[in-house]
């Protein structure tokens, strides 16, 4: 079959055209035209020379952007070390369910694609503003808690104080663990359902509790599957702007915020661009090391 | 229980291997597992001795695999009890029990040198770091892998592997070892080799071997004893040679070896005399022992193909029957109808004059013995009357 494909050259080449034009067209073109836009300069309203600049880079990498970059692989960091705690668990637990079950959970961390991110991120602000349920729910333990301890004879707790948790640091942490978690499953869930089961069996015959095995067997096994969770949550929560947007404060932004000012209210598409190639080299260096880590645990087995 | 009397009088006492022990280690009692609605083992109650090399033997599906899970702590049991040197194991989870297991995969850990691999379990254990060193290479000794500590196991070959599986096993030294179709993943050379290897290493380390197989030759070969399976019911614990020569059902003459199944009428019922008409023969099959079943009834007469003796006859002379053959030896007569030459043994299928076909084989003695006979040539068939079993089930 594959034989007969390369040698049926034309036919080969009628259906890979297509694709390769809209590639070229949408994607390489564009990128090419924002890379050039990198070493221009502004010369008016809509109009820039590619005069080969350096410039935009050197402010680039003034301290003001470099504390943002820096702040934005900590959020981003961040929010993958919570995706990991909370996701490992729930991809194990998939992953040694019912196969009846496993389809039901598997929807479950899938059911969330399906709304519109946009949606999705307004729904929280309801539940974490300070007329959100979360608050709604602390209120209503903390008057009852408050009139039990009048009940018993002890002072009452005074009035409920709501929660700040929006428009901070700690919202845009919570939105993007809850945005990129499926991100974080699914790649573990794969990992852990692929795994031979004789091995952990193996293990817990030979004297180790489960939480040994875990660690001993289950992680190092699954150290390609953790990887890859690990580098395709922490690239797309690197680049968040809607989150970061909508439930972070002031001093929350992230880097995609600026590049999107840039673009658009300070009309400054050369300094924009340069800040975007800065970030896709540094996504660049994260897949460069997670393709170090594989090889070298692929070298092991 | 047909050939009770048979069983007793005629077989030869099992030879005891020095090594067994009276004590019984393992102790199944009325065992039931049902996963759902199916029931995979069905109320088996089973005694195994120190330094047996038991086989549990069946089909797939048989509840054979389940059975040693459970000894392992993996699958618990429905209903029963099962004891490991008189103590109920119910409550203690797989890393407590004095059991350790081969996996059929081997399971070796990917990830780890073997001596690590090896070291696994006494580390889990706790023991000493001087002590487990000298164990481990103690233990690659034994099964032959000094100085492969240091290799990863996908360095190593199918073989090799399963000697890390058994070296990690047996390092923690416990009361049984339990085997999981151990040579079911190796090629037929390497099946032989191994065969004769497990049997003097259970020799040399004096543990009690339990192991799971589908394979008949295996298991005939290794164990010293075997229990048959079915359908999640033990069909018959016996020795390797009582299993292949006193079958005690059906079921466990046609798993075990090949044979041929005659359906008959007992006729006459003596101590030292039997008779079974058997329809497809045309003929009367003759014994020299009682059955211990009711004149009338049904019974099978299972003839493996080996204890058939074939003779050359002249065309025509089909007159002779059973009944004027010599007493004692049963004779018919058939036709050649396909030769199967095997090297060590050539496989003829002869066709009776009803129609029924009978399995024989032939060892070649000479190197022209397979030239004796030919395709379509008339043939007779005899054999004594103390080769076929009797079975009522």
């Amino acid at each position: 079959m594959e034989q007969t494909w390369r040698q049926a050259k034309a036919a080969f080449a009628a259906i890979s055209i297509p694709p390769i034009a809209w590639l070229l067209l949408f994607f390489i073109v564009p990128m090419a035209v924002i890379w050039a836009y990198s070493f221009g300069e502004n010369t008016g309203p809509v109009t820039i020379d590619f005069t080969g600049t350096f410039s935009n880079y050197m402010r680039a990498a003034e301290p003001l952007y470099l504390e943002i970059f820096w702040k934005s692989v900590l959020v981003a960091g961040l929010t993958t070390i919570l995706c990991l705690l909370v996701g490992f668990p729930v991809a194990l637990a998939i992953a040694f369910a019912s196969p009846r079950m496993k389809a039901w959970l598997l929807l479950l961390i899938m059911l969330p694609f399906w709304t519109n991110l946009l949606i999705r991120t307004y729904a929280l602000i309801a539940v974490l503003r300070e007329q959100g349920y979360v608050n709604f729910t602390l209120e209503w333990l903390w008057s009852n808690a408050s009139g039990l301890m009048t009940l018993v004879g002890l002072q009452p707790l005074g009035e409920f104080e709501p929660l700040t948790l929006l428009y901070n640091n700690t919202a845009v942490v919570i939105g993007l663990v809850y945005v990129h978690l499926p991100f974080m499953v699914l790649p573990l869930y794969s990992a852990l359902d692929r795994m031979d089961r004789s091995l952990m069996e193996a293990s817990l015959d030979l004297g180790a509790g489960h939480m040994r095995t875990i660690m001993q067997v289950v992680v190092p096994l699954a150290a390609p599957g953790i990887a890859s969770g690990i580098l395709i949550t922490f690239i797309p929560a690197l680049g968040a702007y809607l989150t970061p947007d909508l439930l972070g404060g002031t001093d929350s932004q992230m880097i995609a915020n600026v590049i999107e000012r840039q673009f658009k209210r300070a009309n400054d598409w050369p300094f924009g661009a340069a800040l975007s190639f800065m970030l896709m080299y540094l996504t660049f260096i994260a897949i460069a090391v997670q393709a170090l880590v594989q090889r070298r645990s692929e070298r092991r087995r | 229980m047909a050939d009770v009397a048979h069983a007793s009088s005629n077989a030869p006492a099992p030879k005891p291997a020095p090594h067994v022990k009276d004590n019984a280690i393992i102790r199944f009692e009325n065992i039931t597992k049902r996963f759902d609605k199916v029931v995979a083992v069905d109320t088996v109650n089973l005694e195994i001795k120190e330094g047996e090399f038991f086989a549990l033997l069946g089909p797939s599906g048989c509840g054979k695999t389940t059975l040693l899970r459970m000894l392992a702590g993996f699958e618990t049991p429905t209903e029963g009890r099962i004891l490991i040197d008189g103590k109920d194991v119910a409550a203690l989870p797989p890393n407590k029990r004095p059991v350790n297991m081969v996996f059929q995969s081997y399971a070796v850990f990917p990830h780890m040198k073997v001596s690590d691999n090896v070291a696994y379990g006494l580390k889990m254990d706790g023991v000493a770091a001087p002590e487990i060193k000298t164990r481990v290479s103690e233990a690659l000794e034994l099964v032959k892998l000094g100085g492969f500590g240091d290799r990863m196991p996908d360095q190593l070959s199918g073989g090799q592997r399963q000697r890390v599986a058994l070296a990690r096993a047996l390092v923690k030294r416990p009361r049984v070892l339990l085997l999981d179709e151990p040579l079911s993943a190796l090629d037929a050379k390497l099946r032989d080799q191994m065969r004769s290897e497990l049997t003097s290493l259970q020799e040399k380390v004096g543990i009690t071997f339990i192991m799971v197989t589908h394979d008949q030759d295996e298991a005939l070969a290794i164990a010293t004893r075997c229990a048959v399976m079915n359908r999640g019911v033990l069909a018959q614990v016996a020795t390797p040679a009582d299993l292949y020569e006193f079958p005690n059902s059906r079921f466990v003459a046609d798993f075990v070896g090949s044979v041929n199944m005659f359906e008959g009428v007992l006729e006459k019922d003596e101590p030292n005399e039997a008779h079974v008409r058997c329809p497809e023969l045309a003929a009367t099959v003759y014994l020299d022992h009682g059955v211990t079943g009711a004149r009338g009834s049904t019974v099978w007469v299972a003839l493996r193909p080996e204890k058939i003796e074939m003779h050359k006859r002249p065309a025509g002379s089909s007159a002779m029957k059973m009944e004027d053959a010599p007493q004692g030896a049963n004779v018919v007569a058939g036709v050649i109808r396909d030769i199967v030459y095997l090297g060590s043994e050539t496989n003829y299928e002869v066709e009776l004059e009803g129609g029924r076909r009978v399995k024989t084989f032939r060892s070649n003695l000479t190197r022209y013995d397979q030239e004796d006979f030919t395709w379509d040539e008339p043939v007779w068939l005899a054999w004594h009357a103390c080769s076929p079993a009797v079975l009522l089930s």
